[in-house]
């Protein structure tokens, strides 16, 4: 890496900082999930390592959020958009030097902030734990790199028309510097009270439904119809979900906020806009499918659209309880229980997990003009992925039913806690296959880069994905 | 770019999020900046003090630089046997909450009165000093206010720490509750919808002004504690609790909080903890009848502000 970051720009291949990217991504997601796991153990074992500082949960908990969100998520979405930008528009990443410079550095400050916060530095806000220092080297140093890179490769593209994915890359990662400047004002600016409380959630929300969903879609959007050879069903239909996003997934924030004494203007208004998400929603969810339409055997045989399919299947329910879980009509129920928790990993370890993972193992293939090392550990990932992602959101979910219950028939606390415990002790099983998984991915992904078969010219990885 | 369709998008797209961020930033901030705050609010501002996470003096949340709650039952100044009341003492030095700094924390009423009546522009962080929350009814209305009391009443700090019958160090304390992380199971949010029987009443409007961050907690995998101290004020029961939660609940899943006693008593006796957890472990398994001592926490040590933040939560 450091040969590279040293190197000329022309001197560099193409598709290094994508690759660079990829395996950082899978690295932090590999620690990410550890922690969750650990954390799970934690929860379900609450006398497991004691005595100490830095292993205890309240200082490991949004460890684990970080590392999944920006050194996993975002770190994926990096590398994907530095292969498929180009891809799109048919020209080079703008600089691959940025690229090499962006990832390092992505690491760097990856590294410092999750440290930092797991010795007790931290803003107390949730979802923008790291201190502000850390916060505006994400959005200088981490961020606007990417954004401009990814922009300028845009720009300069070689096509006519720019291509949906490209829209929602272009878009999110401009809006995510947006989002990290505003919503850490209380920090620059010592906001306190409530307007401290609900720009907390402002971007939260924000990070979430302006980052990570849309540019999870956007993957999708590229890599059903590149493997399938089926064109987008609608591009109209994709304009929807985009605008739709703009215009209403940016406003909801308060509904983070339902039992809280915010205005209530403000609750309501965030309310009717939380239940409109569903049209971005359904508008992605039935593009993408329809346009699979005759290539459904490829959900079966194809391990990328395997993964893209599963991940845009489980949207479904996503938005499902997304749109309605935040209505006051079911919030007073389900609010900071478990069903949360279990539709906060619906969106970052189904959805969007599941999607990036495809978009990986699709970029390193066609990056290093390499075959897949090998389908059977791909495919023992994907079920590793999906039981253990599966185990942990029925059992949170069922955990969360039995928390609200609890709370709106008044059961002693304690009770609720001893009747959670086996589903404590599910997710922490569930978590732990997916950290397995990753490990044998991680070792797929480097046998790939390393020993996979060579692709001869004009040949796909999925054109010779059952090919002896 | 090529096509006209694309400029039209871009500002279109700017046009959105502005929009956006008009409706759901800019307008709720005017709404909730015009609240006025309650006695609560006052309360909170002038225990916790400066904010309670990352910040230049406290880089990693010790809790320093805070003021000091203390239980008056006689006048510092005068030494006469009064009412019982809550002093806030900020020593020479200590940072001030933002609502003593800046002008437009408090809200209009409560401001001009604690400006009038309670002096509180008289007051600086270099010199110190004591405050109390006060309160005046103007037809039937309480509005409360900072009184300063060391131009109001003469009230000296190192009077009225000595005049102390209890010392309250709930500041330090709010820190060491972010730190820890207590927030990540434990709300500070009884909801609006229920949670009146169990945890109490729901905060309102004007209870946050000042506060930073106020750590609402999202994810309730344990009481809620904003009105715990009311619940249980034992000061011995939290001790036992922090220490060690399946001493006093055996289902408890909380994390042990024993290293915030610092590995020293408050003999000055280093704590053995694996000693003491092998004495647990057999009286767990029932061959001890009695579980082993919990060490009384020494007074500056970090469970003692923890312990002291959670029973001030009333």
């Amino acid at each position: 890496m450091i040969k590279y970051m040293l190197a000329k720009e022309k001197d560099i291949p193409g598709g290094t900082a994508a690759l660079f990217f990829s395996f950082s991504a899978i690295m932090w997601f590999i620690i990410g999930t550890g922690l969750g796991s650990f954390n799970a153990a934690k929860l379900a074992f609450p006398d497991w390592f004691t005595h100490s500082y830095a292993l205890q949960f309240g200082h490991m908990r949004q460890v684990h959020v970080m590392a999944v969100i920006f050194g996993w998520i975002t770190g994926a979405f990096a590398a994907s958009a530095m292969y498929v930008v180009p891809a799109l528009g048919n020209t080079k990443l703008w600089s691959e030097k940025l690229g090499v410079w962006n990832c390092m550095m992505w690491n760097v400050g990856m590294a410092v902030g999750l440290s930092s916060l797991w010795f007790g530095m931290t803003s107390g806000r949730e979802y923008s734990d790291f201190i502000w220092p850390i916060d505006l080297y994400i959005a200088f140093v981490m961020v606007t790199p990417l954004f401009v890179n990814i922009f300028m490769s845009i720009v300069t593209r070689r096509t006519q028309g720019i291509y949906t994915t490209n829209w929602f890359f272009a878009a999110s990662f401009f809006m995510l510097i947006i989002v990290f400047l505003i919503g850490n004002i209380p920090e620059f600016f010592h906001l306190t009270g409530l307007n401290e409380a609900y720009m907390t959630w402002w971007f939260a929300h924000n990070v979430l439904g302006l980052l990570i969903t849309p540019v999870a879609a956007a993957i999708t959007y590229y890599i059903v119809p590149k493997v399938t050879g089926n064109p987008l069903y609608s591009h109209r239909v994709g304009h929807l979900h985009f605008w739709s996003i703009v215009v209403f997934y940016s406003t909801p924030a308060a509904h983070h906020l339902m039992s809280s004494p915010l205005p209530e203007w403000l609750k309501s208004f965030a309310s009717v806009e939380g239940v409109l998400i569903l049209v971005p929603a359904v508008a992605y969810v039935c593009n993408i499918l329809l346009t699979m339409q005759g290539r459904w055997s490829m959900f079966v045989e194809n391990i990328e659209i395997k993964y893209t399919i599963t991940g845009v299947l489980l949207a479904i329910p996503l938005n499902m309880q997304g749109g309605f879980q935040q209505t006051r009509a079911i919030n007073w129920y389900v609010h900071g229980t478990g069903w949360i928790v279990a539709h906060a990993h619906l969106a970052l370890l189904g959805f969007s997990t599941f999607a990036e993972a495809a978009a990986v193992y699709y970029g390193i293939q066609t990056l290093t003009r390499r075959k897949l090392y090998s389908l059977s550990l791909a495919n023992f990932h994907f079920w590793m992925l999906l039981i253990g992602f599966s185990l942990y959101w029925v059992s949170m979910t069922i955990a969360g039913l039995i928390q609200g219950a609890g709370k709106i028939y008044e059961v002693p606390y304690m009770d609720v806690v001893i009747a959670e415990h086996p589903y404590m002790i599910v997710r922490w099983l569930g978590g732990t296959l997916v950290f397995i998984g990753n490990w044998v991915w991680l070792y797929n992904m480097y046998m790939t880069v390393k020993a996979g078969e060579k692709l001869s010219v004009g040949v796909q990885p999925q054109d010779v994905a059952y090919a002896r | 770019m090529g096509f006209r369709e694309y400029r039209v998008g871009s500002i279109l797209f700017g046009v959105a999020l502005s929009t956006s961020m008009m409706i759901t930033l800019y307008m709720p901030s005017l709404d909730i900046s015009g609240v006025s705050s309650t006695a609560t609010a006052l309360e909170k501002q002038l225990t916790y003090g400066k904010i309670n996470a990352f910040d230049y003096g406290d880089l990693f949340l010790h809790g320093t630089d805070k003021p000091i709650k203390v239980i008056l039952k006689k006048n510092p100044a005068t030494g006469a046997v009064m009412d019982e009341v809550a002093a806030y003492v900020f020593k020479p030095g200590t940072s001030f909450p933002s609502g003593l700094k800046h002008d437009n924390i408090l809200g209009d009423d409560v401001q001009a009165l604690s400006v009038s009546l309670g002096k509180m522009n008289k007051a600086t962080e270099a010199k110190g000093g004591v405050f109390l929350v006060s309160t005046k009814v103007t037809n039937g209305v309480e509005t409360p206010y900072i009184e300063f009391a060391t131009a109001t009443r003469g009230w000296g700090v190192d009077a009225t720490l000595k005049a102390a019958s209890e010392t309250i160090l709930a500041g330090s304390g709010k820190t060491m509750f972010i730190r820890e992380g207590c927030w990540w199971c434990h709300t500070l949010l009884p909801e609006e919808t229920h949670d009146w029987q169990s945890f109490g009443r729901p905060p309102m409007l004007g209870d946050f002004n000042g506060e930073s961050p106020t750590t609402f907690g999202s994810d309730r995998k344990a009481p809620d504690l904003l009105h715990v101290g009311s619940r249980n004020s034992s000061k011995e029961w939290m001790m036992l609790h922090f220490f060690n939660p399946r001493l006093v609940q055996p289902h408890s899943i909380m994390p042990r909080y024993d290293y915030l006693w610092g590995g020293k008593d408050a003999k000055g006796n280093v704590i053995d903890l694996n000693k003491w957890d092998v004495e647990f472990n057999a009286y767990r398994d029932g061959e001890r009848v009695y579980p082993p001592e919990v060490p009384d926490y020494a007074d500056d040590s970090e469970i003692r502000y923890l312990i002291d933040f959670v029973l001030n939560l009333k």
